[in-house]
């Protein structure tokens, strides 16, 4: 049964019981292509094909931003990070190498370390997660509008939002600089 | 089966497993910024994720999450940048070999 409360700016909070198996099986479907596609990142070994993973992994985490009711910020993560992000990464690639299959190796001994490492915290992490009692967890589904997300740049998040320009202006003034030709 | 945070979280401890891996073991610059920015994503799923499940009408955590990713993308802006003047003076991006201020 749905009940849509709309006021000016608010988002629509709809009551609902969260899909069921639907949702079920578009979470496990979207969390596997997540995890495995940052597995493949940290696995390859040639720089053009973690690239194409972590292209791969990026588009997964936009489809759980969907999951999660999060329209705009999906939108956001497919425009700016896979569309600008990413195709900055391979323009970095194309730059800085000499021929397509370079690699570099790190020793053995690093690499078991690293992976000990890694593991352990992802299984503390895990484990700490699962046994927290997450205080007021609702099964509520929330239509967030982009009017409402706008309305809070502009009034609550100011400041922050100024801020963020300002740094974009300084970081393309900055990256020009950095790019520039030698004469 | 419900999906609940906890979910999420899993997933979100997973990328930033990976990516910490990635930080650590990769020599190419580029390879350590790909890590970086699978860490910033695992963040990010938090912040939304935290942000629908224990307040779904507040939208704090994906305000959070968008600022998150401005700041990586001017980041990894100035990150290529830095690793193109690299590659100028060494004609390597091998983050072993940048090692002139070493000692």
């Amino acid at each position: 049964m749905h009940s849509a409360a709309f006021a000016a700016g608010e988002p629509a909070v709809v009551s609902a019981a969260s899909g069921g198996l639907l949702e079920a099986v578009l979470f496990y479907a979207v969390a596997g292509a997540t995890v495995a596609s940052a597995l493949g990142v940290c696995i390859s070994r040639n720089i053009v094909r973690m690239a194409v993973w972590l292209f791969i992994s990026l588009g997964s985490v936009a489809m759980l931003y969907f999951l999660l009711a999060a329209n705009f910020l999906a939108a956001i993560q497919l425009i700016v990070y896979v569309g600008g992000t990413l195709v900055l990464l391979i323009f970095g690639v194309m730059l800085t190498s000499k021929s397509p299959w370079v690699r570099f190796d790190t020793p053995k001994l690093e690499l078991l370390a690293a992976m000990g490492v890694c593991a352990a915290l992802a299984i503390c992490l895990c484990i700490v997660l699962s046994r927290t009692a997450w205080s007021g967890t609702q099964q509520v589904v929330a239509g967030a509008t982009v009017a409402a997300l706008g309305e809070r740049l502009l009034t609550t998040y100011l400041v922050p939002f100024e801020v963020a320009g300002v740094l974009l202006m300084i970081v393309m003034v900055g990256a020009a600089h950095l790019a520039r030709q030698e004469e | 089966m419900t999906i609940g945070l906890t979910h999420y979280l899993v997933v979100a401890a997973a990328l930033f497993a990976t990516g910490l891996f990635t930080m650590m073991t990769k020599r190419n610059a580029i390879g350590i910024l790909i890590g970086v920015e699978l860490i910033l994503n695992s963040a990010n799923v938090n912040f939304v994720a935290f942000d629908r499940y224990l307040g779904p009408g507040r939208l704090d955590g994906q305000i959070t999450a968008l600022f998150v990713i401005v700041v990586a993308a001017a980041e990894a802006a100035i990150a290529v940048g830095i690793c193109i003047n690299v590659y100028k003076n060494l004609a390597t991006v091998d983050v072993d070999s940048a090692a002139r201020l070493q000692g």
